[in-house]
């Protein structure tokens, strides 16, 4: 099952462009929700603006190559998720991220490059899509049921929706279908057709709910990193005063929040 | 002023949630992330403020110390056993300060459910629990002679 394309059996009933199309409209429809939830919140404006201060505030000037330095070092933190101060939210993001990397990138392959049985697939590529999925799923719902942080801090029901769910929910119902679908496509299920129908429904919400949901998280989040670190390079610190002058010797106490 | 949160700096991980003694730091229910859902009940004991890992919650300082126009920002490095503050006043004027939180490593303290109950003979001593041992006082507590006023050993 893992070695089989599932895109490329949908040559028996649709044209390879129409798949291409969609892949192509759901690039587009994340650019177009990214730049409208930029101007409806604010949110670029306040970024800016935020910089400014921040540089207003600081008592040296960071240089150029300093900059970039800065660049590298919060992409490499953001690639890592260093950012995490839990190492169990730490593992369930990097499971996630580079699971739906792997299962964006290798559907764009498959899709673009081997869009019909008449043009074979390497059967790593297929692997990679459906290991992506899973990882998404591991990491996906080990988050959703036992990390996330109303369930483990606040003690609600993992089961209680509200929209700040519509990312994770559509990702793993994306991913979660995505499997079920390439299963029965292989197997020649009946059910191949309703999970293929159901499977577009849930990536369509998945990358069509960009202003509503936090996808956009991926472009705003190292933004504001790289912004910290800057604050941090040019002595403002946010106002925050500097680290004390002592060597780190007596270990962490921080623990799990479990407050209810 | 009670705390706010930074919402572009909350990670929601629920570190407040965990430490404020009056339960009113909560994960809001729309974006998850850390509201204080009862400002009128906060009474600005910072614990929330010192407990951040993101340093995404903030409040105004005390009036009696410094006055609108502030920032007052503290910085807990548990590692370190220290807390810094920086209080940044209106008119330009800095002042740093730097605390030692404790001098041995966290969870090194016996805590007391670790211990033996009391009997009924230290229940009924003057002494407080541990002591006079953990006065560390060579010879044990100084005690008054038969006169008030004069000290047994004089």
């Amino acid at each position: 099952m893992l070695a089989a394309n599932p895109f490329a059996a949908l040559s028996a009933f649709l044209s390879p462009l129409i798949p291409q199309a969609y892949v192509v409209a759901m690039v587009l429809l994340v650019a177009a929700g990214t730049v409208y939830d930029m101007l409806h919140k604010g949110s670029a404006r306040y970024f800016f603006d935020s910089w400014d201060a921040m540089k207003r505030r600081g008592v040296r000037r960071v240089g150029g190559g300093e900059m970039l330095g800065l660049a590298l070092a919060t992409a490499a933190e953001a690639l890592a998720s260093g950012e995490f101060c839990s190492t169990r939210r730490r593992i369930a993001h990097l499971l996630t991220m580079y699971g739906f990397a792997a299962y964006a990138v290798t559907t764009a392959v498959l899709v673009f490059c081997y869009p019909t049985p008449a043009t074979p697939a390497p059967a790593i590529w297929p692997e990679v899509w459906s290991v992506g999925a899973l990882m998404i799923c591991v990491g996906g719902y080990w988050f959703w049921f036992f990390i996330r942080v109303d369930v483990a801090a606040e003690g609600n029901s993992p089961w209680r929706v509200v929209r700040a769910d519509l990312f994770i929910l559509s990702l793993l119902a994306s991913a979660t279908l995505a499997l079920f679908w390439a299963y029965a496509q292989v197997s020649g299920s009946a059910w191949a057709l309703p999970l293929l129908g159901l499977y577009l429904i849930a990536t369509t919400v998945l990358f069509g709910s960009v202003p509503w949901s936090k996808f956009s998280h991926m472009f705003f989040k190292p933004a504001a990193a790289f912004e910290k670190r800057v604050a941090d390079a040019n002595g403002s610190r946010n106002n925050l005063p500097a680290p004390a002058d002592l060597p780190a010797t007596f270990g962490s106490v921080r623990r799990q929040p479990r407050h209810y | 002023m009670p705390t706010f949160v930074y919402m572009t700096r909350c990670d929601g991980c629920g570190h407040c949630v965990d430490i404020c003694p009056s339960d009113i730091m909560h994960i809001d229910k729309t974006y998850r992330r850390a509201v204080n859902i009862e400002p009128n009940m906060c009474w600005e004991c910072y614990s929330c403020v010192k407990a951040c890992p993101q340093n995404a919650i903030d409040v105004r300082g005390y009036a009696d110390f410094a006055p609108l126009g502030h920032s007052v920002r503290v910085l807990r490095e548990e590692r370190k056993g220290t807390i810094s503050w920086k209080v940044k006043f209106r008119d330009g004027r800095e002042k740093d300060f730097e605390s030692p939180i404790r001098t041995t490593p966290w969870d090194s303290i016996k805590p007391p459910q670790d211990y033996a109950p009391p009997g009924p003979a230290e229940l009924a001593s003057q002494s407080l629990a541990h002591e006079p041992d953990s006065l560390k006082i060579p010879g044990g507590l100084p005690a008054l002679g038969k006169h008030p006023l004069k000290r047994r050993d004089s």
